[in-house]
Formats: structure tokens, C-alpha cells, sequence
């Protein structure tokens, strides 16, 4: 069998280059791959497309990346807690499209599923359907979208085995399945690295075909970005 | 005139039993503390998660479980959670009986704007294009004025577009309305002590009264 195990991000990121498009999964900074964010941002590299749901906050996941200028266009569907991400966004600085979260998904998804392009009702008769074309079906207008094309998708997962088998954890699951399927490269970094036949089969959420490489991740963090609670 | 929870609350009166609802950020998430006794709803949260449950006890959160708007939330017995691809995948196919959401501007035609304000706020659409263009019944909590106090009830929509002829039925400070099929915002109730003329003067759309105009109970 292939050997997909690196030993940490700085090498699973070794080919990644400037110029090239990322997909980055999590949503908000839930399920972010943290080991691998940390070091694109300590690599000279910049000009990257960054496909993700959210940039991140000003000091933590893809904000870390805009402040240091890597990142020439972000795809993404919500910006909003990312003080400089809105400042480079309405200063022209960066290059930003905003789609709706659900074709977000739904690309990705696309790409892992073998299919070009899928037609979504989400945006019609919005800016987000400036120059697409769009089909009647059934009496109804649906806006096609293409499937993304990334050189590099980095997700982050709860258990995987050394065949690249992948378990996600609550709602850290997110975008992270449909990214994993969607990269030319996928690099899964997992909290625990287990061998195989440690997981059961039926439990597995991405199958080990679609990822390449796979490491045990370090000094997760996993931040909250809004911490509410109950009395008792 | 109805303050934030009073709005939630008149909300919580739309909701029926063994409903599947999502609960956009802001006033919608407060319909879910005032839900009436004896019905049962599911919350869909469109991260990838069925069966939202209440915030959880101080020192028992957990950062790989939140909601849409990011907070740190439980499950239920017989949540389930999916993926991005297939949260939206149920939302499409309109399995999702209620969505809740905010606007900065609605249209007498039910389009709706909420996403952004050009040259001055981006927040984006997250998943509201999503829910608006395909679910079939939504509600939108929202001042009927804004700050300057315009009306936020509109001929037409002066904002970029979230969603066009969606909206089905709005809860503001002042008043429930719905939207007529044929154009217009319906006047259903007034909220307590706000008058019918109140209402017109904050409405710049069509506004559609027809018949004595009941005050809302709550």
C-alpha cells in the first residue's frame, strides 16, 4: 500500500505553492486545519486562492494568512467576524466572491462526485447570478454552477487511519467531508492517528481513496468563536 | 410596540407541532425560548446538525459543537449530524418546513435583502440564498423602520437582492403582515397599542388593509 502518513503540516504542505487554489474546510473556526494554516502561514508563498466557507478572525485560521497578504482571492459565503478581511474586501485589496453557502457545498461536492457543474434555485434573480446561465426546470429557474477545481484541499478530521480513512467529530464534520473529495491533493490532519483495522468500516465518513496524505496534528486550539452558555 | 422577544415570541405562535425549522441569527434564534408547551419541533442548524439543543452549562461547551451563528450549543437525543453538502442538500429539497429569518429590506413582492450594503457592509449570504429560494414557508423578523426611520417595507428593494417573491408572511415592532399574491403587504394584526394609521405611515410599500385589523396576542 501507498504510504500516505507525513510527519506533520510543514511537510504534507511541502508542494504547495504560490499562485495555487486551496480548499480549506471548517466553518467559522469549528473543524479548521489548524496544523496546516499555521505553517502556510509561516511559508513564503502568496497569490493563493483560498476556497472556505469563513476567513477565519483577524488572529486565527485565514485571517492569519490575509494579514500576512498571501492570499490573493477568497471564495467564501460568509465573511462577517473578520474585521480585516472587510477591510482588504472593501478596500480592493483582496479579491473576494461571495456565494451562497449551500452551492458553496454543493461544488465541492460536485467535484468529488464527478460532476462538472450542478444547477442550485440559490441566487436567482441576485448579483450572484450576474453572467451564469440559467435553466427552467419544471417551471422553476436554477442557476448552474461548476464544480471547483482545487490543486490542494487541507481538512481537518477527528480519528483517521494510515489508509486515510476519515471520522469527523459533531459539528466539526461541516464542510470538511465534501473538501476532502473535491481536491486534486487532499491532506487530512487528524487528532488521532490510528492503524488500520482500528476503525470500524461502517463508521468511516470519507473513504481513504480521496485523501493522499494524513498526520497526526499538534497543540490544537480549537478556539470558540462564540462561547454561550446557560446558568444551572 | 413589540420589543425583540415580543417579536420572537408572536413567532413562536406560527410554529406547529413536528415542525423542522431553521432559525436564522438574531431574533430568530430567540423563537426557539418561546415555543408553546406541547409542541415538539426540530431545529435545523445548516452547519450540519438536526435536533439543536439549548446552550450548554458553563464549563460543559465544547468548540467541535456549534451552531450557524457560531455559538457553542448541545444536542438532543435523536439529533443527527451530516455535512455541508447534504445540510444544504435538505434544504433544497424542501424538507425543511420553516425558515425564520432577518432583512434589512422586504418588497410588497416578497423579495427580500439581507446580505449586503454596498460599499459599506459585507457580511455575505452565508446560507440565506440557500434557505430563501427554496423553502416554502418564510418568515421574517425585522424592524419595520430603520434607524433614520425609513420604512424597511418597500415597493421595491433598494439593496442587492437575497432572495425574489419568498417572503411569505413578516412579524415586525409594529404588525404581522403577509404578502399578498398579487402584490402588497396584508395587514393581519397590530401589535398592542400600535394603530392602523401608525402602521401606514411606516409602510412605503402597498400597504393592504381590509376590515377591522385585530391586535396581536401574545
Amino acid at each position: 500500500m501507498i504510504n500516505k502518513v507525513v510527519a506533520n503540516a510543514d511537510e504534507a504542505i511541502q508542494d504547495i505553492t504560490s499562485g495555487m487554489t486551496l480548499m480549506l474546510g471548517g466553518f467559522g473556526l469549528c473543524g479548521i486545519p489548524e496544523n496546516c494554516i499555521n505553517a502556510l502561514v509561516n511559508k513564503n508563498i502568496d497569490q493563493l486562492t483560498c476556497i472556505s466557507n469563513n476567513a477565519g478572525i483577524d488572529d486565527f485560521g485565514i485571517g492569519l494568512m490575509l494579514k500576512k497578504r498571501q492570499v490573493k482571492k477568497m471564495i467564501s459565503s460568509y465573511v462577517g467576524e473578520n474585521a480585516e478581511f472587510e477591510r482588504q474586501l472593501l478596500s480592493g485589496e483582496l479579491e473576494v466572491e461571495l456565494i451562497p453557502q449551500g452551492t458553496l457545498a454543493t461544488r465541492c461536492m460536485a467535484a468529488g462526485y464527478g460532476m462538472p457543474a450542478i444547477f442550485t434555485p440559490a441566487g436567482v434573480g441576485t448579483e450572484v447570478a450576474d453572467g451564469k446561465e440559467t435553466r427552467n426546470f419544471n417551471g422553476k429557474d436554477y442557476l448552474m454552477e461548476m464544480a471547483f477545481d482545487a490543486d490542494f484541499a487541507l481538512v481537518k478530521a477527528w480519528k483517521g487511519d494510515t489508509a486515510g480513512n476519515l471520522i469527523f467529530r459533531s459539528t466539526a464534520r461541516n464542510f470538511n467531508p465534501v473538501m476532502a473529495m473535491a481536491g486534486k491533493i487532499t491532506i487530512a490532519e487528524v487528532e488521532h492517528l490510528v492503524e488500520i483495522g482500528d476503525l470500524d468500516p461502517d463508521q468511516i465518513h470519507t473513504p481513504g481513496i480521496y485523501v493522499h496524505r494524513i498526520f497526526e496534528g499538534k497543540d490544537y486550539e480549537k478556539r470558540i468563536e462564540q462561547l454561550t452558555v446557560r446558568e444551572r | 410596540m413589540l420589543d425583540k422577544t415580543g417579536i420572537a415570541k408572536r413567532i413562536a405562535k406560527e410554529i406547529k407541532d413536528g415542525y423542522y425549522v431553521n432559525l436564522g441569527i438574531g431574533i430568530p434564534t430567540l423563537v426557539a425560548n418561546y415555543i408553546p408547551k406541547g409542541i415538539n419541533i426540530v431545529l435545523q442548524s445548516e452547519n450540519g446538525l438536526l435536533g439543536m439543543g439549548p446552550f450548554p452549562f458553563e464549563g460543559e461547551e465544547d468548540s467541535d459543537l456549534i451552531n450557524a451563528g457560531k455559538q457553542t450549543i448541545t444536542t438532543l437525543p435523536g439529533s443527527s449530524i451530516f455535512d455541508s453538502a447534504l445540510s444544504f442538500g435538505m434544504i433544497r429539497s424542501q424538507k425543511v418546513d420553516l425558515t425564520i429569518l432577518g432583512a434589512m429590506e422586504v418588497s410588497e413582492y416578497g423579495d427580500i435583502a439581507n446580505w449586503k450594503i454596498p460599499g459599506k457592509m459585507v457580511k455575505g449570504m452565508g446560507g440565506a440564498m440557500d434557505l430563501v429560494a427554496s423553502a416554502k414557508n418564510i418568515i421574517v423578523a425585522m424592524q419595520h423602520v430603520n434607524k433614520a426611520g425609513e420604512s424597511k417595507l418597500l415597493a421595491e428593494c433598494t439593496l442587492p437582492l437575497t432572495g425574489v417573491k419568498c417572503v411569505k408572511k413578516i412579524v415586525t415592532e409594529l404588525a404581522v403582515l403577509e404578502i399578498a399574491n398579487e402584490g402588497g403587504f396584508r395587514l393581519l394584526e397590530r401589535a398592542p397599542g400600535v394603530s392602523v394609521e401608525e402602521i401606514r405611515t411606516a409602510t412605503l410599500g402597498k400597504l393592504i388593509i381590509e376590515g377591522e385589523i385585530p391586535e396581536m396576542q401574545l
